[in-house]
């Protein structure tokens, strides 16, 4: 799945070459290398096919004049990638008017993919490097495949996560090769990205060789070995006899079983609509109780549609995209040189600091981990052991590697142990006080450029930055809850950090294998001051007598994983009410004068209550004394709040959510707050739960798909201005929105 | 040409006794062919003026229409039956309210001067032809039922307690009425005139009473059966869907069993309609007018909340009101279904299934409608009431009603 390796060089020229090459040797095998001349990896682009297309051509004609001859095919790549997929940037221009050519276009791709496997000899697949979406479709389209058993090495077809389908034949065989059942539970829907191992045991693969060197052979081995065996040449579904695993949907097993495939789909989604996977489900469902060219056909028109739609485009957008620009150091300065972290001191060894140490040690870093004594330090390290035992259960780790792990974190009391430390990161209670006391505490044991971090998830960098000697070197690194499975840390610049300590943080997140956004700092940067937002929206629609049942499933339904009452017991409400007078202070303290959200007043009911949340035992949920799980809504709910009359659309309460938290996005962008949309999409997906099928809360306002169909920033206009008609002024657009609705430019560009 | 429209008089009808659904139900023997024949024989031996030429179609309605009910069963038993052959026959579907259907478009067409003799009914051998077995894009295509929402009833119905508030022991206590009522009516004798035992090829007797009533049905001998569709809601992820368009509900309380859905049974109905002419010309006494017949929509996820707008339809259309009704039959498909409906008309449970109804006697899906449809008619007559009602809630959102008038003393 790559978009970004097809700028042809030497455009123009008359030479036309190969993405395909074709050799026939001595010993009767026909390799096609796939090699693409104009980028260092191998794409669906025009000249694949064309190339593809007359090397199967060839291949026919060979055979023809020769039917002795040809002993098998090897299709093999000379990049260091298998094959990288579907030109997802081409795909990205499509609209509905261009849906005959795209669909010609996929089946033209098909047709050849088809006539390759249908060649009366055997075809092996010898799997070199990755091979993901559309490079790994041609793979199946072999009889046998080959994969290198590296661990670095990924195959599996994602598109669903792009909301796209295999579409290069991908449902239509896998689903004849493992069944429907299995093909979608575990294949399919889930896109699911695997390891060579994973491969092998799904059935994706059918042979592992441990090393590049034996790949060939070991595929020409395959065909030798198969010379005469005339079955082995066709596909399983191509030969005589042939039954679906699991059987077809007219078959009484699975006839009783398909209705629960829908219904499964949408409680896996909590009700969410996620088009992709829709298509899937319908696609291989359809395709099964057909031939393999009419099933063929039917996939090609639904990833036709998704091609064409916008929420495919959203998608790509963050997920292929953003991640990628992130990935490759986009939102770090450019000029400062990549620093490796070999030893990290953390301060607080509570929830969040022994997450952390758990994330640098996995990373290999050296992790001193403090705490004011040293049972509460070894506390932390628990944590590490916990993750890892679960881990080795569920055999994803292993005894050696879990001593490895532990034997790194380095539990203490003593600040003197932080020395030689190349970056703090201090985990302590959100008191500023507090803060600036172990600061202070740390100072003597820094080293003159250590890198000083706060693990802060609200107080202002540039404030904190005021008791430290370096500010310059002081940095926020926002890490999420629990940490060992958030993928996101925000990183907050000061007013005074410097570009250099920027990118040393960058590095770091990188270096732990976690995704970096980088925002300016404000009271409560960007996530917590965006995820705020909603969860007040959440609190003023319980206030006007919503149901709450209504409430949690508006959340979960537009794609957010929890309900916003679920949130808010998780976060705390006395902590809500906490940051809400801080900011009135704040607000206050700047001459800003206060105007109550219509949510207050169902915080202060809750904690007058006695429901402050999770923590507490009681908040808008019941929980089980005993095992502290969820039990279901609090029924005090309905006396604390009189319930209406007349109850809202769902479509409303949803839209409230989602516009809210993107709106305050644009004000972030037009304060300068975060600066690029790629961090908006990727910190409001992984950070705070945005519905991913938006591509992010930058993307939901540029990328906006209206209930009308209209897509775009108008449509996003039209429908926030109904908003503020009915529900308040705080939905109305801020006019540089407006403005930027005429002229079609970027997010990025409202920044001051 | 239509001869001119006039009234659709119901001159007779007839059922078989109702056998357990299953391997070891007494009509599980029975090929659904030979339940219609067997009424289709009955009907001019207790008609001895019934001149068979004069029938010009044989209505059935069936639910899955598939294997040894396929191929329209209707002309075929017609055939198999030894009627002229110029008698035919049609199979029609509105799931559970196919039987009523049935009857209802011979009504349409009797009534509106096309045709003068009709007979209508309908079969369901549910233990050999197990419901669902004619598949369908409803619950079998995804896209269709993304499109739609699907639900199995079972989701429905308990969605229906949920709403309403219907507890557990509400719906067991209103089953086991059901049963009561239902052994008390064929212990007086009430269903004899119209039930014909199932004979086979020898004349000797398979089954001559209704298999699944247990008189001793209470409360706490429901108490111990567990919910049938918790499994189906949750770990099959329809409680979801449901709750995608009713919201405001946390959860689904599922509270319907065996016990207190309708029973799977095997069985078949007939029901003779014509007009007057035919009847005078036959020497045939009619029995009651039809008055009015109604199908509806409803919501599709909740399902089974059609009977109501379709009695109230109905009733517009004869131009009466619920208290011109006499007594009413509402299929019980299930305990909620039913004391919804009479919870939706405002009705006296006592002018309610008198005579029990399908949790005790069970549910041949295609042939139902006809059924209860008879029963009310033999009981009008027999407390020389005047008008009643009949419904029943039907898959996929809808209704069906039809009201008849006693003719006669």
């Amino acid at each position: 799945m790559s978009g970004d390796h097809n700028e042809r060089v030497g455009e123009g020229s008359q030479e036309v070459e190969e993405a395909v090459r074709y050799h026939l040797d001595d010993d009767g095998i026909v390799t096609l290398t796939l090699d693409d001349p104009t980028s260092s990896a191998n794409t669906m682009t025009d000249r694949y096919q064309a190339s593809m297309e007359a090397a199967v051509a060839r291949l026919y004609a060979d055979h023809e004049a020769a039917p002795d001859t040809i002993v098998g095919v090897v299709v093999a790549s000379a990049k260091r990638t298998f094959f990288a997929g579907g030109n997802l940037k081409e795909m990205t221009l499509a609209g509905p008017d261009q849906a005959g050519e795209i669909f010609a276009q996929v089946e033209r791709i098909k047709a050849t993919l088809r006539r390759l496997e249908t060649f009366p000899r055997p075809v092996v697949a010898a799997i070199n490097g990755a091979a993901l979406g559309g490079g790994f479709e041609i793979a199946l389209a072999c009889q046998h495949r080959v994969l290198v058993a590296d661990p670095r090495v990924q195959v599996g077809l994602p598109e669903s996560t792009l909301g796209l389908l295999p579409g290069g034949g991908g449902v239509t065989r896998v689903t004849r090769m493992l069944g429907l059942s299995t093909a979608l539970m575990e294949v399919l829907l889930p896109g699911t990205r695997m390891r060579p191992e994973q491969a092998l045991a799904a059935g994706l693969v059918d042979e592992l060789v441990g090393s590049l060197d034996e790949l060939i052979p070991a595929a020409r081995a395959w065909l030798f070995a198969h010379r005469d065996d005339a079955e082995a040449a066709q596909q399983p579904w191509d030969r005589p006899g042939y039954r679906m695993p699991g059987g077809t949907p007219s078959s009484k097993a699975l006839a009783a079983a398909l209705p629960a495939f829908p219904a499964l789909l949408r409680k896996q989604s909590k009700g969410a609509v996620y088009p992709a996977q829709r298509a899937i489900l319908a696609v291989a469902v359809e395709g099964a109780a057909t031939d393999f060219e009419t099933a063929s056909r039917i996939e090609s028109r639904h990833l036709t549609k998704l091609i064409c739609g916008q929420g495919s485009k959203n998608m790509i957008q963050a997920f292929f995209t953003d991640l990628q620009a992130i990935g490759s150091g986009a939102l770090r300065p450019a000029d400062q040189p990549r620093r490796q972290a070999q030893r990290v001191g953390i301060l607080g060894a509570g929830m969040m600091g022994a997450g952390i140490a758990y994330s640098c040690a996995r990373a290999g870093m050296e992790v001193v981990l403090k705490d004011v004594n040293l049972a509460a330090a070894e506390r932390g390290c628990d944590y590490s052991a916990k993750v890892l035992d679960k881990a080795i259960a569920r055999g994803s780790s292993t005894q050696e590697s879990k001593a490895e792990h532990l034997a790194r974190i380095h539990p203490t009391a003593e600040m003197a142990d932080l020395a030689g430390c190349d970056l703090i990161i201090e985990a302590v209670f959100e008191d500023p006080a507090l803060k600036a006391q172990v600061y202070a505490e740390v100072a003597p044991y820094l080293d003159a450029d250590t890198l000083l971090c706060s693990n802060t998830s609200t107080l202002p960098i540039t404030e904190l930055a005021e008791t430290v000697a370096r500010p310059e070197e002081f940095i926020g690194l926002h890490f999420f809850s629990p940490v060992d499975k958030m993928p996101l840390v925000e990183i907050i610049v000061g007013r005074r950090t410097s570009p250099a300590a920027l990118a040393r943080a960058y590095d770091v997140v990188q270096q732990i294998k976690k995704t970096p956004i980088v925002v300016n700092d404000s009271r409560g940067f960007y996530t917590s001051r965006v995820i705020g937002t909603r969860v007040n929206e959440g609190m003023a629609i319980l206030a006007e007598g919503m149901a709450p049942a209504s409430l949690e499933r508006a959340a979960t339904q537009a794609g957010y994983p929890v309900g916003t009452l679920q949130l808010a017991d998780e976060l705390n409400l006395e902590l809500l009410a906490k940051i809400g007078r801080a900011n009135r202070t704040a607000g206050e303290t700047a001459g800003v004068a206060w105007v109550e959200h219509p949510g207050e007043r169902v915080v202060s009911a809750m904690l007058e209550a006695g429901r402050p949340g999770r923590l507490g035992g009681a908040g808008f949920y019941d929980y089980d004394e005993a095992t502290s799980r969820r039990v279901g809504l609090w029924p005090g709910l309905g006396e604390l709040f009189d319930r209406a009359q007349v109850q809202l659309p769902l479509a409303d309460m949803a839209d409230r959510l989602l516009f809210i938290e993107a709106l305050e996005t644009v004000k972030c962008f037009a304060e300068g707050v975060i600066t690029s949309t790629a961090a908006a999409n990727i910190g409001s997906i992984m950070g705070i739960g945005f519905p991913p099928m938006t591509g992010g809360a930058a993307q939901f306002v540029t990328g906006y798909i209206g209930a009308d169909g209209s897509v775009g920033i108008e449509a996003f206009l039209r429908r926030a201005d109904e908003l503020a008609a009915a529900y308040g002024e705080r939905f109305a657009p801020p006019p540089a929105l407006r403005a930027l609705g005429e002229s079609g430019a970027s997010l990025e560009s409202l920044v001051p | 040409m239509a001869t001119q429209s006039g009234d659709a008089l119901i001159y007779d009808h007839l059922r078989t006794p109702r056998g357990r659904g299953k391997a070891n139900g007494s009509l599980h023997e029975v090929k659904p062919i030979d339940l219609v024949v067997g009424l289709l024989d009955e009907l001019p031996r207790r008609n001895p003026t019934l001149d068979r030429k004069l029938i010009e179609d044989v209505v059935l309605g069936v639910v899955s229409p598939v294997g040894e009910q396929g191929a329209d069963i209707a002309r075929t038993a017609a055939l198999a039956a030894g009627y002229p052959d110029t008698v035919a026959g049609v199979q029609l579907n509105r799931f559970c309210g196919s039987g009523l259907e049935a009857v209802n478009q011979a009504a349409a067409r009797v009534g509106g001067g096309w045709e003068d003799l009709i007979v209508a009914g309908g079969v369901e051998s549910m233990s050999r032809v197990p419901i669902g077995s004619d598949g369908g894009a409803w619950a079998q295509d995804p896209a269709t039922a993304l499109a739609v929402d699907f639900v199995p009833q079972g989701i429905s119905a308990d969605l229906i307690a949920t709403l309403e508030g219907f507890s557990r022991e509400r719906l067991d206590q209103y089953a086991a009425e059901s049963h009561q009522r239902a052994a008390a009516a064929w212990d007086a004798g009430y269903f004899d005139a119209s039930v014909v035992p199932v004979k086979d090829l020898n004349g000797l007797t398979i089954l001559d009473r209704d298999e699944t009533i247990r008189p001793g049905t209470s409360v706490e001998s429901l108490a111990g059966l567990k919910p049938s569709f918790a499994a189906m809601g949750d770990q099959a992820g329809f409680d979801e869907v449901a709750l995608e368009k009713y919201h405001w509900l946390e959860r689904i309380e599922h509270v319907h069993h065996a016990g207190n859905s309708s029973g799977i049974v095997d069985g078949a109905a007939l029901m003779l309609v014509g007009n007057r002419e035919a009847g005078q010309r036959l020497g045939l006494t009619p029995r009651a007018r039809i008055l009015a017949t109604a199908v509806s929509g409803a919501e599709p996820t909740i399902m089974l909340t059609g009977p109501a707008p379709a009695a109230r339809k109905a009733l517009a259309k004869a131009g009466l009101e619920v208290g011109d009704i006499d007594l009413f039959e509402i299929n019980e498909a299930f305990a909620a279904v039913a004391l919804r409906f009479i919870r939706d008309l405002d009705l006296d449970e006592d002018r309610v299934n008198v005579n029990g109804g399908a949790i005790a006697m069970g549910h041949p899906l295609g042939a139902t409608g006809a059924m209860i449809l008879g029963i009310l008619l033999d009981e009008l007559e027999r407390r020389g009431l005047r008008r009643g009602l009949a419904t029943l809630c039907i898959g996929g959102g809808m209704g069906v009603a039809t009201i008849i008038e006693r003719i006669g003393e």
